[in-house]
């Protein structure tokens, strides 16, 4: 799910080779787990297919036949969109909210603003559960504070995150 | 205070105002253009990283601390500029608060400490000794009323402090870190009446946290960063 959107965000910071793309995912999101290259212009395609990336043919002379992909206006504002909307708060949403910090500071754009709105979105969610704890059964608030404790793990993460931005930020902008 | 009796809220429901309050300590800066409003019966959890201010601001709204710079309006009248004897006089008469070590008095049983703030309050000793067994039910507390704060748990320690706190039925429970010693059951035991009794009465809530479980409580949160306050409405 966050394979074309994180490629997207990757080419909005400049444009790129399919290789250098996944590269650049590897080192940042995939975390032993490598992209395939067949996902990676599989994916391309779909992006392009979409308006939201175009491929570039390669200048003739300029070497092996590549394609260059460049970020379309429409990929630009899907992706601003992607990186500004909260996710829904559900358990184990590690990759999601990781890519859209680390994308968010790949691309200038304010991580703490997003962290702020996702924050918000994680207590109102922990509100509803709170409330279902108090209004149902014991069977019930188990499931409740199953969840519970995963958002409050997300938050503590967020709070954690959102006070080394400044040091995240030029880690991935070096 | 204005001839409007805090009794009765202000209009628009809004209870408790901050708007840009600055305070240092020395040189520290602790609050640095804070503002916050509170509605009427509202429950608001003010949170945010150590250091950040958020127990100054809540000691502002109090009128524990009084800032350099800026307002606190209660019920709309200005809270900060009030002289210290009357200040210290509608703390006592609307206001309770729930801290989160060392409240009670170890020399007094439970029930004279829930009893102390209307003995202060001028109620006499019987009278007040009543109305503060009523709440050993309500805080799931019965039995318990003649133990003095050393036989007593942590959790149940802690609901005491809220039945002192609530005795005297106040405008405003100001309630800074009330579980930040506790394991999370008897937290969410202690959340669950405190804030069970303060709806039942109306009671606004002021809840400093820096626990995502203990805010989940509240109607509202607002975050202290640096001195300020981020207000999301959340939708």
């Amino acid at each position: 799910m966050t394979v074309p959107k994180t490629l997207l965000g990757l080419l909005e910071r400049e444009p790129s080779y399919g290789y250098e793309l996944k590269r650049d995912y590897d080192t940042f999101f995939g975390r032993g787990k490598p992209l395939p290259f067949g996902q990676v212009y599989a994916t391309l395609g779909r992006l392009a297919r979409d308006g939201l990336v175009e491929a570039r043919e390669p200048e003739p002379g300029s070497g092996p036949e590549r394609k260059r992909y460049v970020i379309t206006p429409t990929g630009v504002a899907e992706i601003a969109c992607w990186l500004a909307e909260p996710v829904e708060p559900e358990p184990h949403l590690k990759s999601l909210l990781f890519a859209k910090v680390v994308l968010a500071l790949m691309t200038g754009r304010s991580a703490e603003t997003y962290l702020d709105e996702q924050r918000a979105k994680h207590l109102q969610r922990m509100r509803e559960l709170t409330e279902l704890k108090r209004t149902s059964g014991l069977v019930d608030a188990l499931l409740a504070d199953y969840g519970l404790f995963h958002l409050e793990a997300d938050l503590r993460w967020m709070d954690l995150t959102t006070a080394r931005l400044r040091s995240l930020e030029e880690a991935v902008r070096s | 205070m204005t001839a409007r009796s805090p009794e009765h809220g202000s209009p628009g429901g809004e209870l408790l105002q901050a708007h840009d309050l600055h305070l240092s300590f020395g040189a520290t800066p602790a609050l640095r253009g804070a503002s916050v409003s509170v509605r009427q019966a509202e429950i608001l959890a003010v949170m945010g990283p150590s250091g950040s201010g958020k127990s100054t601001l809540l000691h502002c709204l109090a009128g524990i601390l009084t800032p350099a710079a800026g307002e606190v309006f209660f019920d709309g009248a200005r809270l900060d500029t009030l002289p210290e004897a009357p200040r210290s006089a509608l703390r006592r008469q609307y206001f309770g608060f729930v801290f989160q070590f060392g409240q009670l008095v170890p020399e007094l049983t439970a029930e004279e400490n829930i009893a102390l703030p209307l003995l202060l309050n001028g109620l006499r000793r019987a009278a007040a000794l009543t109305q503060a067994r009523e709440w050993f039910a309500r805080l799931d507390l019965e039995g318990l009323e003649r133990r003095r704060s050393g036989e007593l748990s942590g959790g149940e320690a802690q609901r005491v402090a809220v039945g002192r706190a609530l005795v005297t039925r106040p405008r405003v429970l100001f309630a800074d870190e009330p579980t930040g010693a506790l394991d999370s059951l008897t937290s969410e035991s202690v959340m669950d009446l405190l804030t069970t009794a303060a709806r039942g009465a109306g009671t606004t809530i002021v809840l400093v946290t820096h626990e995502a479980r203990v805010a989940a409580y509240a109607d509202r949160e607002v975050l202290v960063r640096d001195g300020a306050v981020t207000d999301r409405v959340i939708v």
